[in-house]
């Protein structure tokens, strides 16, 4: 059994607007040990499809179809409170902006010592050791002395890294890491990736990443979900990803990256405007915006399927498979041309 | 051209920078106590930076975590008061100006704040949130500034029926780009651009950073980009700071920092930028930093740098403190054994090569 599952998660919020549908159908699995990437345009439902798993979001606004089966058990149908007591300790999530997710009103270390009590049985002194330990481990220095702090006393990547802390103290079975490291320095960015290694390591723990930076999920990933426009796109273990990507947008995705070894005056964009999700594009959503588009394409949307060679690399995309090998053997050829 | 720094760390001046940032200190306070509040110490958050910037130059600005760039940032436009030091924009000395004085600068100099959320009213709609700067400098009709606010969220990758929600209802990325759209609706001179792109994707953050050099190009913008993703510096800028513990570590235009760096922090940050390749990208070898990460309230003595420096000389580095010694063409670095190449590994960085202090003083 995975130790999550998640099938067909749709997530739509009713604005004065209209209907929103941020996740539309999304579906994969996350076994122990596996760190699975989420990678994919702002504003596609990476955020949203976490949430949902965590049962997170605004009751009153959100409605929610599908399962997440965590150990066989679904999340979507499971009562608040059994939910409270799985959340911050089996499972835990960073979220991606910290300061909507730490109380302004607490001192860090009161915020990190409820978290161990919410969940453990053990006096103030044991948990104020653990948030200590925790606070080091994420590299905040001279912790003793900034423990007493309030959030806005920290910088923009402290307070990430409180975050991290407070959700890797319990040692969940699965952390949920939503751009965990998008304000520290690569340095200090390498030593938070150490860290969640080493839960890995440790406990078996799996990982779900969401991030933007390619760097970051080349480096860590087994698996990746790309989305786009609130569904996914393509799905396939990490080495494959880059080296034979088989959607155009995950090709633009990948043409766009600046590198350190080359100089342009201009990046390379993606063309046209990112997809309204009130209302979204016929047949393949991408289709206003790619590069290869064919008359199916507007009006059929691409089944998420697996390729000729390969059953795990899933991909929804109407070209052939020729072109397709062709269009990734020029992406590829060009971006090691660069790197050398 | 970029100012240079002479040897004694004062800043030799042309007199039209748009802006100069002299020995600028910020120490926090922190107090315990219930009711009487007592300082015990200070965070010195930003001790003794200086810099200056030309019109239509890009400097970009990376560093630790918590080194200071944020409050460095807020300093400069005013949202905190300095501890120590001058800032001159356009001549002026602004360091003290009262905050009816400040409202017209504002205009010139806006900021992109690194925690959209935390910067974003949720009271207010999008569409207000943005054309606010525009009522508050009364640049329009309400149909003017509606029609600017449209064309706003446009250039920046948001959907016309974006403008009615709230800020709660968006993606982290969404929210990073209302925060550029505000900051460009006045259209300033000086964007002081704090974290502006860490919550895009690669294809839209290329279209913001696109979207800033044309308006650079086009109104003669003059950034300051401060920036973890060093892919993303190294393609912005014209120059690169780098900032250690409060303090700057190197300057230099940024073809001489990427490919000669001198500092052996800065080393440190190259070697350890993720690499978009499975197989290369874990291969790779960062330069570990070893050693506590240690705290602004009570900095190491000497080079603030010394602890964690692979090529550390005790009775030398931990004593005295290094100036910002001159590489030529504006490129200082605040180490006495400055790098004698580039890419080095770990190991070829901790033997040495001659001591940059038994030297002769390098011409600038
Ligand atoms: N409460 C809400 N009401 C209406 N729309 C919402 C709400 N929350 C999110 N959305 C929309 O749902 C979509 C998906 O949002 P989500 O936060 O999952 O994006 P994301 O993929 O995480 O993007 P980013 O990379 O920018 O963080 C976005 O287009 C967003 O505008
Ligand atoms: N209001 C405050 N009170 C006390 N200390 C503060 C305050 N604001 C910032 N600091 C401290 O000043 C130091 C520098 O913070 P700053 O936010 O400038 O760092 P930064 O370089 O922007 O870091 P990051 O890259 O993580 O955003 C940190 O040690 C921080 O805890
Ligand atoms: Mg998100
Ligand atoms: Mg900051």
């Amino acid at each position: 059994m995975a130790l999550l599952e998640v099938k067909d998660l749709r997530t739509s919020f009713k604005t004065e607007d209209g209907i929103v549908k941020a996740v539309d159908g999304v579906s994969f699995t996350v076994e122990k040990g596996q760190t699975l990437g989420i990678v994919g345009e702002s504003g596609s439902g990476k955020s949203v499809t976490c949430l949902t798993i965590m049962g997170l979001n605004a009751k009153r606004t959100t409605m929610s179809s599908g399962e997440a089966l965590w150990k066989g058990k679904d999340l979507l149908r499971a009562k608040s409170s059994e939910l409270r007591k799985i959340r911050g300790d089996e499972m835990s999530m960073i979220f991606q902006d910290p300061m909507t997710s730490l109380n302004p009103v607490h001192t860090i270390g009161k915020q990190l010592v409820e978290a161990v009590q919410l969940h453990r049985d053990v006096t103030v002194r044991v948990a104020k050791a653990r948030a200590l330990e925790l606070l080091k481990a994420v590299g905040i220095p001279k912790a003793e002395g900034r423990i007493d702090d309030y959030p806005h006393q920290f910088s923009g990547g402290m307070r990430q890294r409180v975050m991290i802390a407070m959700a890797l103290i319990n040692d969940p079975d699965l952390l949920i890491a939503d751009e965990p490291t998008t304000a520290l320095d690569v340095t200090t960015q390498a030593q938070i990736l150490n860290l969640m290694k080493r839960l890995q390591e440790d406990f078996g723990s799996a990982i779900i990443m969401i991030t933007h930076d390619l760097g970051v999920v080349a480096e860590t990933a087994d698996d990746v979900v790309v989305m786009y426009a609130a569904k996914v796109v393509e799905h396939a273990k990490v080495h494959d990803l880059f080296n034979r990507p088989q959607h155009p947008y995950t090709w633009g995705l990948m043409g766009s990256l600046p590198r350190l070894e080359t100089d342009t005056e201009r990046l390379v964009q993606i063309p046209g405007q990112p997809p309204s999700l009130l209302r979204p594009p016929s047949g393949c959503r991408f289709h206003p915006r790619c590069p290869y588009v064919m008359g199916v394409c507007r009006t059929t949307e691409p089944k998420l399927l697996a390729t000729e060679r390969d059953p795990s690399h899933l991909q929804a995309c109407h070209l052939d498979q020729e072109t397709k090998d062709r269009e990734a053997n020029k992406l590829i050829e060009s971006t090691m041309a660069e790197v050398g | 051209m970029a100012t240079e720094q002479g040897s004694n760390g004062q800043m030799e001046l042309h007199g039209d920078e748009l802006l100069v940032v002299d020995g600028v200190k910020k120490y926090f306070p922190i107090t315990r106590g219930i009711i009487f509040q007592k300082a015990i110490a200070q965070v010195q958050a930003v001790d003794g930076v200086s810099f200056s910037i030309n019109p239509g130059e890009t400097l970009g600005i990376v560093g630790e975590s918590g080194c200071g760039k944020s409050t460095l940032a807020r300093c400069i436009v005013r949202l905190l008061d300095t501890t120590a030091g001058r800032i001159m924009f356009e001549g002026r000395d602004i360091t003290n100006v009262s905050r009816v004085a400040m409202r017209p600068i504002r205009r010139e100099m806006t900021m992109i704040f690194q925690d959209p959320y935390a910067s974003l009213n949720p009271r207010k709609r999008v569409g207000f949130i943005i054309g606010e700067p525009l009522e508050v400098h009364k640049l329009g009709t309400p149909a003017e500034v509606k029609r600017r606010v449209q064309e706003l969220l446009e250039v920046v990758g948001l959907n016309p029926e974006h403008y009615n929600r709230f800020p709660h209802e968006f993606s982290g990325g969404q929210r990073q780009r209302i925060g550029v759209a505000r900051a460009l609706a006045v259209n300033p001179k000086l964007i002081v651009c704090d974290e502006p792109v860490s919550a895009l994707d690669v294809s839209v953050q290329a279209q913001i950073l696109n979207l800033l050099k044309d308006l650079q190009d086009d109104f003669g913008l003059t950034y300051i980009f401060i920036a973890h993703d060093l892919n993303v510096v190294r393609h912005i800028s014209d120059r690169v700071m780098v900032m250690y513990l409060g303090q700057v570590s190197e300057v230099a235009d940024r073809d001489t920092l990427y490919r000669e760096p001198k500092h052996p922090y800065t080393g440190a940050l190259l070697s350890a930028v993720p690499i978009p390749n499975p197989e290369r990208g874990r291969a790779r070898e960062a330069i570990v930093l070893e050693g506590d990460v240690p705290s602004p309230v009570n900095p190491p003595s000497g080079c603030r740098f010394h602890p964690r420096c692979p090529r550390f000389v005790e009775g030398h580095c931990d004593v005295e403190e290094p100036e910002l010694f001159p590489f030529g063409n504006g490129h200082v670095a605040k180490c006495f054994y400055p790098l004698e190449r580039w890419p080095m590994t770990a190991e070829e960085m901790r033997r040495r090569g001659t001591a940059r202090a038994q030297e002769e003083p390098v011409q600038a």
